[in-house]
């Protein structure tokens, strides 16, 4: 079987918030399909990494390419790069879906309005459309029912899920998810679990920053540990999270076990 | 009570007057004041330091300096500044200034130092979390403003802007020393004239009050309303 196309590469990426540098030359790809998790210490620069892929930070260099288009940089005034075209930044967002740990469903609006509102203002699609797209993508997610709700008024895991039914509404070409159970209480982790479980075995191509260990090496064809901004240890989860190679990844793993 | 009647004899048609009148400058201030707000707001929060400064000297200052001598500010140095303008086009004499405009304006300006730390609170407690969810499903910055600022801007701001309204109802009572015949100027007159002052400025006081309890009420409303969705504590 010819390997799948290539979803997303990133090449060399560095990032310094002052004087700390979180990110030392990070490289991954992603082919269609891939699940790939993403595991490290507080700090090593998991969120950073996900952050910088979709540009809510600016990686100082490096390249970011989305189904073969390379976001295009400049240096700026202080021999860092900007984007070159904020159209064109945009246009890569809305490709890519994020999920965040602490949800930020847009609190003024309902879970339906919620789901929609990208689709219908972004892309400019018909409204009509997106309620009926909405409304599948929701029954799938399992809250169809809380439609009309405002996000106060449901529990993490709900909102969670309302939250990647958002992203999924963008038809994305990659989801990106930041610990999207960490927020949670225990009891709530499943059911938003069962949600990711399901994209995975639809063959979404997933970046997944997570603490799971055993959803990681469960859903994931892919593993990387992050240490102190560099990729320590990379290969199928069974490795990685099974019998890693790096000292610092088994200690890693010893003490999340 | 004949005193307050409507017609010829009484004072009950001045006085609805005047409460137009007050009604009329106040929310001309207000909404004013809302752009200055705004802009002050901008400024605050903008990245140009020289923005900020100007601003934090507007809000200091007007806050600062009691309301009745902004206002004489407004009028004799507008009328100066007229005056001025006249004789260099071979005009002398006094010039007065419409105590309407000034009235408002300088109740406007005054207004608007409120204004801007309401807005400007207003935008920081936009959740950043939702901002960047905003820029992640790749919102320009005109959308974000318009579908996640502005609707959670005003929901936040309301609280404050009822009272910043509320401030500029009763700052008009500070306008009648123009000349301008509102409620409180409206109701000297009448007491000059009946030598019934307490009647008078009582009656007064209940046209504010109504005025205040009725905008109270108003603003309540619209709290409810955009408060939907939002849990109470
Ligand atoms: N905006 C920022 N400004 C300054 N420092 C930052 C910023 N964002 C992250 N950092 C720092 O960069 C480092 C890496 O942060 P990052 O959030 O990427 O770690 P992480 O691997 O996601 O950790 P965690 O498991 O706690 O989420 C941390 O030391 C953090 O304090
Ligand atoms: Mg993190």
């Amino acid at each position: 079987m010819p390997p799948a196309p290539e979803a997303l590469a990133v090449t060399d990426l560095h990032k310094s918030f002052g004087p700390l540098e979180v990110l030392k030359g990070v490289s991954l790809t992603a082919n269609e399909g891939d699940v790939i998790s993403i595991i490290g210490a507080s700090g090593s620069g998991k969120s950073t990494l996900l952050r910088c892929i979709n540009l809510l930070e600016v990686p100082d260099s490096g390249q970011v390419r989305v189904a073969g288009e390379t976001i295009a940089m400049r240096p700026a005034r202080d021999g860092r790069a900007e984007p070159a075209d904020r159209r064109q930044v945009d246009r890569i967002r809305s490709r890519l879906g994020m999920v965040f740990q602490s949800f930020n469903l847009w609190s003024h609006l309902t879970v339906l309005e919620n789901v929609i509102e990208a689709p219908v203002h972004v892309l400019k699609r018909p409204r009509a459309e997106c309620v009926t797209d909405a409304m599948a993508l929701l029954e799938k997610v399992g809250i169809a029912e809380k439609r009309d709700h405002y996000p106060a008024h449901l529990s993490g895991g709900q909102q969670q899920r309302a939250a990647i039914a958002r992203a999924l509404a963008m038809m994305p070409q990659v989801l990106l998810f930041d610990e999207p159970t960490s927020a949670l209480d225990p009891e709530l982790v499943g059911e938003v679990l069962r949600v990711i479980r399901q994209l995975a075995r639809e063959g979404r191509t997933m970046l997944i920053v997570t603490h799971e260990m055993g959803f990681a090496r469960e859903v994931s064809n892919r593993a990387i540990f992050l240490h102190q901004g560099r990729v320590e240890e990379e290969g199928p989860p069974a490795q990685v999270l099974g019998e890693p190679r790096s000292e610092r990844c088994r200690q890693f793993i010893q003490s999340h076990l | 009570m004949e005193l307050l009647s409507w017609g010829d004899r009484g004072w009950g048609d001045e006085l609805f007057r005047a409460t137009l009148m007050t009604l009329a400058v106040a929310a001309l201030a207000f909404l004013i004041g809302l752009v200055f707000g705004t802009a002050g707001a901008a400024a605050k929060l903008s990245r140009w330091r020289v923005a900020r400064a100007a601003a934090d000297g507007y809000t200091t200052v007007l806050r600062g300096v009691p309301d009745l001598l902004v206002i004489y500010l407004f009028y004799f140095g507008g009328s100066s500044v007229l005056m001025t303008i006249a004789s260099m086009f071979g005009h002398t004499g006094f010039i007065g200034v419409d105590a309407f405009t000034t009235g408002a304006i300088a109740i406007a300006i005054i207004n608007g130092a409120y204004s801007t730390e309401v807005i400007r609170g207003a935008v920081l407690a936009v959740p950043k979390g939702e901002i960047e969810a905003a820029r992640a499903v790749g919102m320009s910055d005109a959308l974000l403003f318009r579908r996640i600022m502005i609707p959670q801007v005003l929901r936040f701001a309301l609280p404050g802007l009822g009272n910043v309204w509320q401030l500029a109802l009763k700052e008009t009572a500070l306008i009648s020393v123009t000349g301008l015949v509102e409620i409180m100027r409206q109701s000297t007159i009448a007491s000059g004239s009946t030598k019934k002052p307490f009647t008078f400025f009582a009656a007064a006081a209940v046209l504010y009050l109504i005025l205040t309890t009725l905008s109270t009420w108003g603003f309540q409303r619209a709290e409810t309303w955009s408060a939907r969705g939002v849990r109470r504590a």
